[in-house]
């Protein structure tokens, strides 16, 4: 949050509590605060496209407002009308038609004035495993599989913990470089990529899935995406060319285990 | 040109421009996506037109025909969603219909009967349209999709005969039900109302095995061959496909009715005609919205078992390739709700002494706005490169957990329970309690809002910090707890304004035009997102007819971009309502007079109504 941007806003809007402002002028000030509040009162900064879509849900809202009642939808339609046609506004009249299209050109300029960069694109961030794979000529069932050393953890501890060192070693490596020693995705080689590798912290992330679409990630990385959903700009190594099942299973363990999530269990079809 | 009819061509004039447009978007899509398809399939087309001529030999080796120009995915695409908007109407109007004549019925109110006699008369012509776009829906599967038909067929052929001996039941308790209005006792009509809905419904439970089959086969061994009928019925997604479609039907069909009495309102002549249509549109929209209500959680237990039955469907469907209709799909349903909300909003200014509550609405809208941005939120952003790399990546540290069920679970809870306030204020919009303890009671009520709300958004966030399984079941309590909320709310606020004071009354007629625009734009947006929807669980078998049963191989086996789905989603709404301003055409001719000869024109219409001795306005 930036709270420089944030705390001279909120004293405004209080301010606006005790004016006896217009509907339109009411209705201006909340529409800059809420733009102003988005667009630099949130660190780090929002992309574009979302700002666009939560100034447009902000903008119809005050909308609606604006015509929910009929004595406000009659007093702007007035004072539009008046605006329009009440010599005495000739000039300001003037000035706005004149700067409605400079204001649209500057926009325009500014954009052209920018550094070239990619244009930016939806990205769909979790790609659909198939049913099953076949790793270096086993079938592993990714509906209904199961890491098969989860269940050490209760039976055996002594077993898990040696699975989890073996996670560990395999983790820091192999994957450190890329995802981050606190797996926050944010490892040496990781501002040489785009999209960034995924920050396993994130509650949003791995805790979301079932080891096995881990287990599918890992071992068929970007060659193996689907076609659907394409590009998935992906620079993620197939690892089943350099680590063995088991490795790999270890991994998940570990993963798991260090940033303190638990995996998707499979749900009871009811 | 006259002053009333500049709504209805500007209208006219918008739908023609949407229509164009859909269609330019659409055909320069498609395409797009022939040509890739072409590219696909150029080998297999090349074998089949190489290939033998058609005997009855080797007649069922055909697995595909082609449509011509749109292809026959497209075609089929199109004409089962308009089968089924028809179909869905035609299940709802009843329901609802049924229910206001027993309102009618109980209360001794002439108003409510003539009212569900207005819903029953738009279901006539919708009944034809339904059962020739169904019979239509047939023959374009059997000519398009031989093979598949005759997996399907091979699997449900026993429920076929029931369906259509059911279908032929439909009709005769349809009929009898809308022309023995009034012909009957009031208890037999009752009882062919109740008929009709009980038979349109396992119609549709029957239907729905069908389709819900191809998402989630079962009853069947894997070659996918049949081992019982039941199973394939009973399949995992059936029952909250049927729930789900039931309360979906309810709200479409509810936000349809609301137009035909916002379009009646716009064309009324008479302060009379305008009270009736705007009491029919407000009754209506309450149906439709009372139903949209209970609707989030069955879409939320249909998820579920999508993604319980398969963990790669339900990624396919809210994380992978469909994620991003899921945000157009929330954008569509905050409008909607802020539609709602808005039309109840505009109708308290008929009501006199409503004007105490206006004081209410910039706070609702606030928590509408709130609820509809963090539903909208993706949960990984649109960025480029640069402000990706502000962000730390694709998700944003504070927004990205807002993409999240958690995060949309709390925030349709609250959407929901702003709603009923608006339903609730607007309830209480000329009335004044009566009772001593008012004030205990208004506390009490507001106590049970505070400590659900705080409750729903404690369980939102706790979701963030217990694992997976942990955090889904969390939307049990928040679903309960809203639930909990309405009802006693509604059960203390019936004995508070028990024999309460009447401060105005509703003057039913006087409502701003564009609280009718609300209610067009209402049923717009519920068809179009029973269009996106439908798209939805039906794409999400991808390259699948039966999902891991029987593999789509036609040159239309390849996922739609989500411009093109929407596109043709597009165009289907825009055929839809051409039809249904047919049926409503079509249900107002019973009210014009008889041509004259002579005059080479139709007697000028006196409105079709005469509700003064009802007692209407």
């Amino acid at each position: 949050m930036n709270y420089l941007v944030l705390a001279p806003i909120v004293l405004v809007m209080i301010a606006l509590r005790f004016t006896r402002l217009n509907i339109l002028g009411w209705l201006a000030v909340w529409w800059i605060a809420a733009y102003l509040a988005i667009s630099y009162g949130i660190e780090p900064p929002l992309p574009s496209s979302i700002i666009g879509m939560f100034m447009g849900i902000v903008t119809l809202a005050l909308l609606a407002y604006l015509t929910v009642r009929t004595d406000d939808m009659n007093f702007v339609k007035r004072a539009a009308i008046r605006f329009l046609t009440d010599k005495k506004y000739t000039l300001p009249l003037a000035l706005t038609v004149i700067a409605l299209p400079l204001l649209a050109a500057f926009n325009v300029y500014l954009d052209a004035a920018k550094a070239p960069q990619p244009p930016a694109a939806g990205r769909t961030v979790h790609p659909p495993p198939p049913t099953e794979i076949t790793f270096k000529g086993k079938k592993i069932d990714l509906v209904n599989g199961v890491n098969p050393y989860r269940e050490l953890q209760a039976e055996d501890p002594e077993a898990f913990r040696a699975h989890l060192a073996n996670g560990r070693k395999v983790y820091f490596q192999n994957c450190v470089f890329c995802h981050g020693d606190n797996m926050e995705g944010k490892g040496l080689f990781a501002h040489a990529f785009d999209p960034l590798p995924a920050n396993f912290q994130d509650p949003t992330t791995i805790a979301m899935l079932q080891e096995t679409y881990l287990f599918w990630r890992i071992a068929k990385g970007a060659p193996g995406l689907p076609e659907e959903s394409t590009p998935w700009a992906s620079a993620m190594p197939a690892w089943e060319h350099f680590l063995s099942e088991e490795e790999i299973w270890d991994v998940i363990l570990f993963m798991y285990e260090y940033t303190g999530h638990k995996p998707r269990e499979k749900e009871e079809v009811h | 040109m006259s002053k009333r009819k500049i709504p209805f061509y500007i209208i006219s004039l918008i739908v023609v421009v949407s229509l164009a447009v859909s269609i330019k978007n659409v055909a320069e899509s498609w395409q797009l996506q022939r040509e890739l398809a072409r590219a696909q399939s150029v080998a297999g087309e090349a074998a089949q037109q190489a290939g033998p001529q058609i005997t009855p030999e080797n007649s069922h080796t055909v697995e595909y025909r082609k449509f011509p120009f749109v292809g026959s995915r497209v075609a089929v695409w199109v004409i089962a969603e308009l089968h089924l908007m028809f179909a869905a109407f035609v299940l709802a109007v009843p329901m609802f219909a049924l229910i206001i004549e027993l309102i009618g019925y109980y209360t001794k109110d002439k108003r409510y009967d003539h009212l569900a006699y207005e819903f029953t008369k738009l279901l006539s012509t919708s009944f034809s349209f339904t059962a020739s776009l169904g019979a239509l829906l047939t023959f374009m599967l059997i000519i398009y999709y031989p093979k598949l038909t005759t997996y399907l067929i091979a699997i449900f052929s026993p429920t076929f005969l029931p369906y259509v001996l059911l279908f032929f039941a439909e009709a005769g308790f349809l009929y009898a039900y809308y022309y023995g209005w009034g012909k009957f006792s009031p208890k037999v009509h009752i009882a062919l109302g109740v008929a009709l809905n009980l038979v349109g419904t396992t119609i549709m439970f029957i239907a729905n095995a069908w389709l819900t089959f191809m998402n989630t086969p079962a009853g069947i061994n894997e070659s996918g061959g049949l081992l019982s009928v039941w199973g394939a019925i009973t399949n995992f997604t059936w029952m909250p496909i049927n729930i789900h479609r039931l309360i979906a039907n309810v709200a479409f069909g509810g936000s349809i009715a609301a137009a035909y009495g916002a379009y009646k309102f716009l064309g009324a002549r008479s302060e009379e005609e305008k009270a009736h249509y705007d009491w029919m549109g407000y009754v209506g929209n309450f149906i439709a919205i009372a139903a949209l209500l209970p609707l989030p959680f069955a879409g939320y237990w249909l998820g579920k078992e999508i993604y319980a039955y398969s963990q790669s469907l339900g990624i396919v469907l809210m994380g992978g390739t469909f994620s991003w209709l899921f945000i157009i799909q929330a954008v569509l349903i905050g409008n909607l709700f802020l539609a709602a909300n808005y039309y109840l909003w505009v109708s308290m200014e008929r009501i006199e002494g409503a004007q105490r509550f206006r004081k209410f609405i910039k706070y609702l809208l606030a928590s509408i706005t709130v609820c509809f941005i963090v539903w909208a939120t993706p949960h990984s952003l649109v960025a480029t490169v640069e402000e990706a790399r502000r962000m730390g990546g694709s998700h944003h540290p504070m927004l990205g957990v807002l993409g999240v069920m958690s995060a949309k679970n709390t925030a349709v809870n609250i959407l929901i329970l702003t709603t009923y306030i608006s339903f609730l204020l607007y309830r209480r919009g000329n009335r004044e309690a009566t009772v001593s303890w008012a004030k205990l009671g208004n506390t009490v009520q507001f106590l049970i809002f505070a400590v659900v709300v705080s409750f729903v958004v404690f369980l939102g966030v706790y979701g963030y910090f217990v694992e997976a399984k942990v955090r889904i079941g969390l939307s049990v309590p928040q679903v309960l707890s809203v639930l909990f909320a309405m009802i006693s709310v509604t059960v203390i606020d019936i004995f508070m304004f028990k024999n309460a004071k009447s401060i105005g009354p509703i003057r039913w007629g006087k409502i701003p035009a564009r609280a009718q625009y609300a209610l067009f734009f209402l049923a717009v947006t519920f068809t179009w997102l029973m269009g996106l929807m439908g798209y939805v669980r039906a794409g999400l078998r991808q390259h699948w007819h039966v999902y891991g049963v029987m593999q789509d191989t036609s040159p239309d086996a390849f996922t739609p971009t989500l411009g093109f789905a929407s596109g043709v989603v597009s165009v289907t709404v825009l055929i839809f309502f051409t039809f249904i301003a047919i049926v409503f055409w079509l249900s107002g001719l019973s009210g014009k007079k008889d041509w004259e000869a002579g005059t080479g024109k139709t007697a000028p219409s006196k409105g079709g109504l005469d509700l003064a001795e009802e007692g209407q306005s």
